[in-house]
């Protein structure tokens, strides 16, 4: 664990971190990649229909049947399993599948990895427009404070924000004001930051075709009388997102920022296979920004292929999540405290130039 | 006015493959398609600088190592977000066993 000088830190996109990120050169950097030999990785990268089209129609038979048992079980208390399966579906998996289509990566067939990133999109909340060009901006810039639009837990950490983010409530109250202002087609700066002056007319056209949806879901449930259309529309965004977060946050919570090596600011974690098929194999996540053109099925190959180089795997959410709660502690009152972790020794060693300072202080502990 | 240069030997670049020629400080992608034909295109991503030769070629498209973005290489098209700006194509010939491009 290491700590260096203190410095506040402004996570705004377009504020004295941006200016001083852009300067120093963290901005747009090379980062470090593990040595892969083209042949291998190009036998990694090859895409396929096959694992997704599975996968998905697994996704879409067990969403259609859960969201039945809510319909017929509704009032009684055997709904509660097919909300907590519907929840979980719709609220978390959706996430992995926006991430993976988005990348153009689960499906070799370009047109099913956009329909899957569309609907995954709304049933997040998030304009598929400006989440696209967001994340494009977290692989460039990952974690580099001023820079990165996705990071989830800034320092010094609101514990209680990261508490009530498995309940949905902050996301949601984040994400639809969002949509609706972005739909009477305001753009905030931050937003304008990320997304290209050509395209920022087609985030708010898809912010529109989100606000109408939600629309006809109300007219309808108020035309039934009933709360099941928004049970299965809108809400789930509440009581099913714990996964999501519960997977999502270990990505980088607690480890370092400002640094062009994923192997400091991004972490591995092996989880149990239901977790992995909610997830989509995002759990092998240094992996993944290292080598974002590896589909998701391709990931635990190039996790065994890459492993020799990289800070040892959690061996299981619970053991990161113990990891990372003292680092969060402590960062409470320093905000520069982060973990840093120890790399085999068959791994090539942390690159020092952005972080010197950093690297001195861990030795000296 | 052209301006051929030698980029390869034929044998270099594997079939639906590509790779980099760097020459007079530029950087140019040498791809050769899964029907045997060569092209050529500026070495960079157009979005942000990445070289395209550590990308995917699937049929006539080229993906981007580092946000995914396609292009398709035969003609430079940007086949949507997060590329925006086509890609510079350049003129190949094929003579004795050498890639031969036009950077002029």
């Amino acid at each position: 664990m290491t700590a260096a000088s203190s410095t506040k830190r402004d996570y705004s996109l377009v504020g004295e971190s941006t200016r001083r990120a852009i300067e120093t050169g963290l901005a747009s950097a090379e980062w470090y990649h593990t040595d892969v030999p083209r042949k291998t990785m190009k036998e990694l990268m090859q895409r396929s229909d096959g694992p997704a089209i599975r996968d998905t129609m697994i996704w879409i038979v067990a969403i259609l049947g859960s969201a039945a048992g809510i319909v017929r079980f509704w009032g009684t208390w055997w709904v509660v399993p097919f909300l907590f399966v519907y929840g979980v579906l719709y609220g978390s998996s959706s996430d992995s599948r926006w991430h993976e289509c988005g990348h153009g990566t689960a499906f070799r067939t370009r047109w099913m990895n956009d329909v899957v990133y569309h609907i995954a999109s709304f049933m997040l909340m998030r304009n598929p427009v400006q989440w696209r060009w967001s994340h494009a901006r977290h692989h460039t810039d990952t974690i580099i404070v001023g820079r990165d639009a996705e990071i989830a837990v800034m320092r010094p950490p609101d514990l209680l924000k990261a508490a009530l983010a498995f309940t949905g409530i902050l996301d949601f109250r984040n994400s639809l004001p969002t949509l609706v202002r972005q739909s009477f087609g305001t753009l905030s700066e931050d937003e304008k930051s990320y997304i290209p002056e050509m395209e920022q007319q087609k985030a708010v056209v898809a912010a529109r075709w989100h606000m109408v949806v939600y629309a006809a879901t109300i007219a309808v449930a108020i035309a039934l009388r009933s709360w099941i259309p928004l049970v299965l529309i809108g809400l789930p965004r509440l009581y099913g997102t714990w996964h999501m977060v519960l997977t999502g946050l270990l990505q980088h919570i607690g480890l370092a920022d400002n640094v062009t090596d994923h192997r400091l600011n991004t972490r591995t974690v092996y989880m149990n296979p239901i977790s992995r098929f909610i997830y989509w194999n995002m759990n092998y996540h240094v992996e993944h920004h290292m080598f974002p053109m590896v589909p998701y099925h391709a990931l635990p190959k190039l996790h065994e292929l890459i492993k020799h180089d990289l800070p040892v795997a959690n061996p299981s959410m619970w053991h990161a999540y113990r990891e990372v709660w003292p680092v969060l502690l402590k960062q409470l009152k320093y905000e520069d405290f982060y973990l840093k972790r120890e790399l085999p020794p068959t791994a090539k060693p942390y690159r020092g130039e952005f972080h010197d300072l950093d690297v001195t202080a861990a030795a000296a502990e | 006015m052209a301006d051929w240069v030698e980029a390869c030997a034929v044998d270099d670049v594997d079939e639906e493959d590509v790779i980099r020629f760097d020459h007079g400080g530029r950087s140019f992608a040498i791809y050769r398609s899964p029907d045997d034909a060569f092209f050529a295109t500026d070495g960079f991503c157009t979005h942000e600088k990445a070289h395209l030769a550590d990308g995917l070629v699937m049929d006539d498209i080229i993906e981007c190592p580092k946000h995914n973005g396609r292009f398709n290489y035969k003609t430079g098209q940007a086949k949507g977000a997060p590329v925006c700006v086509n890609l510079k194509t350049y003129p190949v010939k094929v003579e004795a066993g050498k890639v031969m491009i036009d950077i002029g």
